[in-house]
């Protein structure tokens, strides 16, 4: 099988508003191992017709379910993976690639059971091996060790992490139809749609700043900023990155769960993550060791997370952050 | 719900993630110097524990919670830590076969072990933590809820439940939701769900002498059998040679270049900027 006649399903999370950069990411990887096609549980919108039309993508799979579950259907992971199933089948697809969310890795799950397909969860790179195999690696145990795993099945199933790659747009725009295809839910599909939902209205006062999981750029806070984090949001604003924590600041009730970077909140993996006042406990160093380029800023010498850092800055994070913030401010002003 | 309870609570034996984790000859090292109970399914052991002990005592008599685990001889230390907490049975699946088995794998046989305890007696629900410490992969409760026909729910922060179903709260990024869904159901409890109590003297001491029950893949041949009848579907493959997702490298990162320290003098902050647009990153 060569690579330009394999078929690549891309599992759109947000087809109904635009698509995020994560989705774009899985489309540029998507191109590179074979023909992308989309999958959408939702009707596109123009905006994102606009961005699969930019990105190579002619054809969008729209799920039809046979009947009416409301309007949070595409919420229930095992509709998803029924219907990724059903795409996967009438396109003959050899991949399907997922964000890897955790509502998504329950429906990677499913689908994986439903067809038979070897699972790699959380690849930050997809190739292909001698043999034409798809090749997942991943870095694991907070950081400091590279796998690799080769599916052996015909069909692969894999969620890929935010910032695997660069989004980049096609050579050529191209025209983007939309196909519907029947989907008849299973009961577990059925309960499986949420009876209630309500997405946080967080962020909703200064910069819409980007989700933590998927940004390029992220500024965390620990305890040292004593509960005060006007001077992570400002950095994090300079530089338009999401902004984190560290457990203890959520414990306290500094900032909401969802900032809450480590193995058992956020795991981060963004081209620069700045830690200020963070000592690098290793609940939080799991969340964050796969980070690119590491900076801490932290008034103790000795703090561990100094140990992993490209930068330490030894000083108080309520003087360095306000100067780095004007100093790159400046900068891009001059840009 | 006053009626007995039977809970499964599905763990896993995981290298402490303070200690100098490995992987040698592609697998990770799981050896009983460094080897826990996973810290996440404390959580899950809790929820269940609590569940029984809100019954009106009759109730609570006739109720179980066993701890199941699949893994290697040294996995037994996760259901010893399980019973200090308070559990009243454990399950061991262990066989050299599973050695090397990808989520199919682990999943099927850990499935196998819950439908032999569910033909046993009904069990009414099926706890687990939010993820392993080691793999994150958080995928092997839907696989087994999937060969049970048995709904999932994970990240499960709160949750009550009705004479047939389960209604469970969920926390995902940035959205908070509820799931109504029929029991049993497989059911994986967030860190914050709760916090898990201290083993006690009196746990610990029988903890010692408890007796864990060691099934083989030959003990749990006929509910595999039924497993794949009941899901129409043939049983995948375990170890090494039946994984689907097969290891094919495992390197240590090389170690990071040597930190530049600066330290503040009235310019840390232009250092850190100047870092930043120096490596191009602004």
């Amino acid at each position: 099988m060569t690579s330009s006649r394999r078929t690549v399903l891309v599992h759109l999370d947000t087809p109904a508003t635009e698509l995020s950069s994560s989705a774009l990411e899985l489309l540029t990887l998507g191109r590179s191992l074979g023909r992308v096609e989309a999958v959408a549980l939702e009707s596109p919108s123009l905006t994102t017709l606009a961005q699969l039309g930019a990105y190579g993508v002619e054809l969008v799979r729209q799920a039809e379910v046979s009947e009416d579950l409301g309007p949070d259907a595409a919420h229930s992971t095992a509709l998803v993976a029924e219907a990724l199933a059903r795409a996967a089948d009438a396109s003959g697809a050899a991949v399907v690639l997922l964000a890897s969310t955790f509502p998504n890795k329950e429906s990677a799950a499913r689908l994986a059971f439903l067809t038979g397909a070897g699972l790699v969860i959380d690849a930050a790179a997809v190739g292909l091996s001698d043999e034409g195999h798809v090749v997942g690696s991943k870095r694991v145990l907070a950081g400091t060790w590279d796998t690799s795993c080769e599916i052996v099945t015909d069909l692969a199933v894999l969620t890929v992490r935010a910032n695997a790659v660069v989004p980049e747009p096609a050579e050529a725009a191209v025209e983007t139809t939309v196909e519907g295809f029947a989907v008849v839910p299973s009961a577990l599909a059925k309960a499986g749609v949420p009876t209630s939902r309500e997405v946080h209205a967080s962020e909703s006062e200064g910069p819409a700043r980007p989700a933590l999981a998927e940004a390029a750029y992220v500024v965390a806070g620990g305890r040292g900023t004593f509960g005060d984090f006007t001077p992570v949001e400002d950095l994090a604003d300079a530089l338009g990155a999401a902004v984190g924590a560290t457990r203890d600041c959520v414990d306290e009730g500094w900032i909401g769960h969802d900032a809450q970077i480590g193995q058992t909140g956020v795991t981060v993996a963004p081209r620069v993550y700045i830690g200020a006042g963070i000592s690098g406990a290793p609940h939080h160093r799991g969340g964050m060791q796969a980070s690119q380029v590491i900076v801490a800023v932290n008034n103790d010498p000795d703090c561990p997370l100094f140990e992993i850092a490209d930068l330490a800055v030894v000083g108080d994070l309520h003087e360095v952050l306000p100067q780095a913030a004007e100093r790159i401010r400046e900068h891009r002003a001059q840009a | 719900m006053a009626a007995a309870l039977r809970v499964v609570v599905a763990v896993k034996y995981v290298p402490d993630i303070q200690s100098a984790r490995a992987f040698e000859d592609r697998r990770l090292v799981r050896t009983s110097d460094d080897g826990t109970l996973n810290e996440l399914d404390e959580n899950a052991v809790e929820a269940a524990l609590r569940l029984v002990e809100a019954l009106p005592e009759d109730a609570r008599e006739a109720s179980e919670v066993v701890v199941v685990t699949v893994g290697p001889a040294d996995a037994e230390a996760a259901l010893r830590k399980a019973y200090q907490l308070g559990a009243d049975r454990a399950v061991h699946v262990v066989d050299d076969a599973l050695a090397g088995s990808d989520y199919h794998g682990t999943a099927v046989a850990l499935a196998a072990a819950i439908r032999r305890l569910h033909d046993e007696r009904p069990v009414d629900l099926v706890l687990t933590g939010m993820a392993a410490l080691d793999g994150l992969g958080s995928v092997v409760p839907t696989l087994a809820a999937s060969w049970l026909g048995w709904p999932a729910v994970g990240l499960v922060t709160a949750f009550t439940l009705g004479d047939a179903d389960l209604s469970a709260t969920r926390e995902l990024d940035g959205v908070t939701e509820t799931v109504t869904v029929p029991r049993p159901a497989v059911v994986s409890v967030t860190d914050h769900a709760n916090d898990p109590r201290f083993p006690n003297f009196k746990l610990i001491m029988a903890a010692r002498s408890k007796p864990v029950e060691a099934w083989s893949l030959a003990d749990l041949e006929v509910p595999l059998e039924r497993l794949s009848e009941a899901a129409g579907l043939p049983l995948p493959g375990v170890g090494g040679e039946g994984a689907r997702a097969r290891t094919t490298s495992a390197e240590p990162r090389p170690p990071r270049p040597e930190t530049e320290v600066v330290t503040d003098k009235g310019e840390g902050g232009i250092a850190l900027a100047e870092f930043l647009i120096r490596h191009e990153l602004v």
